[in-house]
């Protein structure tokens, strides 16, 4: 119904998908003009980026405008930022795109042999389903 | 000329600075000994009689001169050093083979012969690559690495992988019009030997880690979206 469901808004985190901190988790803790705003993250120094470089999450967290860098830490580690970040279908799947970028050869010879392997198991009791739909 | 010492003699006159000798002409005199050999030979130096020279053969004048001068090119006593192996390269690492006969093959690297080649083994029995020189810029090394402990490599050497001379046969007529005999040379006994024994305790220990013999018996190739650049070996 309504087109938009993740706004900026002070507390809201956000990735940076450009740049010198790609990757990072930040949160947008003032709006500077329309194309800007300030972030923030435990790990960084308060800096401000163009929105074009964040990416909206679903994760909020409630404080207030441009907190100190310790207001800041308590609320994040009390919502668990980053623990639900890491369950969260799209931070699981970084985390699987990390680890197999940084797979060698014979981790991905291993990927393989474990895709075929779980792909024959599916087809197996594909195979099985339908054999008790056609009797 | 008198008899060469065992050992060359280190200068018994050191230098303070480059140009600037420690001892004088008079206190290196002394330290020589040569007032020792004066005295020994009655206040003069020993003197031998110049050796009788064996006579010269008569020079014969050259039959030819050559119209311009030919330079004689530099002496070069260069040796050159075998190929800088790479740090990520040591026994027991697997190589990926680029080229040749065995490309994309997956191979253990065993030691560095002194040409600088790599002598890698398949193991023969489970991909077919037997003992072979390679050369360093055609490998990809790998991370995974291979227990080599049990393995003895120290009798290869560059002139096991020499190729035999053949005796060249007389010519004669016939055998122009012969079929060429025997052109397969069938490998000696002793390579097959030093194969499996090679071998053996390698394929022991590749069996002890799981999927490796079959990571080795498979060859590798870039599919569809393998950055080279980008993936980690």
């Amino acid at each position: 119904m309504y087109p938009f469901k993740r706004y900026v808004e002070i507390g809201r985190v956000a990735l940076v998908n450009y740049g010198k901190d790609y990757g990072k988790l930040v949160v947008i803790v003032d709006v500077v003009d329309q194309n800007r705003a300030l972030v923030d993250a435990p790990d960084m120094v308060r800096s401000q980026m163009n929105f074009k470089r964040l990416t909206l999450t679903d994760i909020k967290i409630d404080i207030n405008r441009v907190p100190k860098k310790k207001t800041l830490i308590d609320p994040m580690e009390k919502a668990c930022v980053k623990n639900k970040w890491e369950n969260s279908s799209w931070g699981r799947k970084l985390i699987v795109q990390k680890r197999q970028a940084s797979l060698n050869d014979f981790g991905r010879f291993k990927l393989m042999l474990a895709k075929i392997k779980k792909a024959g198991m599916v087809r197996q009791e594909l195979a099985k389903l339908k054999k008790e739909i056609a009797a | 000329m008198a008899a060469k010492r065992k050992t060359p003699v280190k200068s018994r006159n050191p230098d303070l600075i480059r140009g600037v000798s420690k001892y004088s002409r008079s206190k290196m005199y002394h330290k020589r000994g040569l007032w020792a050999i004066k005295a020994k030979h009655g206040g003069f130096f020993p003197r031998h009689d110049p050796q009788p020279k064996a006579p010269a053969a008569a020079e014969k004048p050259p039959k030819f001169y050559p119209a311009d001068d030919v330079k004689k090119p530099l002496l070069n006593k260069r040796k050159p050093k075998p190929t800088k192996l790479r740090a990520i390269i040591t026994p027991g690492t697997v190589l990926i083979l680029l080229a040749g006969r065995f490309m994309g093959k997956r191979v253990v690297f065993l030691k560095q012969l002194p040409s600088g080649l790599l002598l890698v083994t398949g193991p023969f029995k489970i991909n077919g690559v037997p003992l072979r020189r390679v050369n360093q810029s055609y490998v990809i090394a790998t991370s995974t690495k291979v227990d080599i402990s049990g393995v003895n490599v120290e009798k290869f050497d560059d002139k096991y992988f020499a190729k035999e001379v053949e005796k060249k046969n007389k010519k004669g007529e016939g055998e122009f019009f012969e079929a060429e005999k025997e052109d397969k040379k069938l490998l000696p006994e002793g390579k097959k030997e030093d194969q499996k024994a090679v071998d053996v305790s390698l394929i022991k220990s590749i069996e002890g880690i799981p999927d490796l013999k079959a990571y080795l018996a498979a060859r590798f190739s870039l599919k569809s979206g393998m950055k080279p650049h980008e993936l980690a070996f």
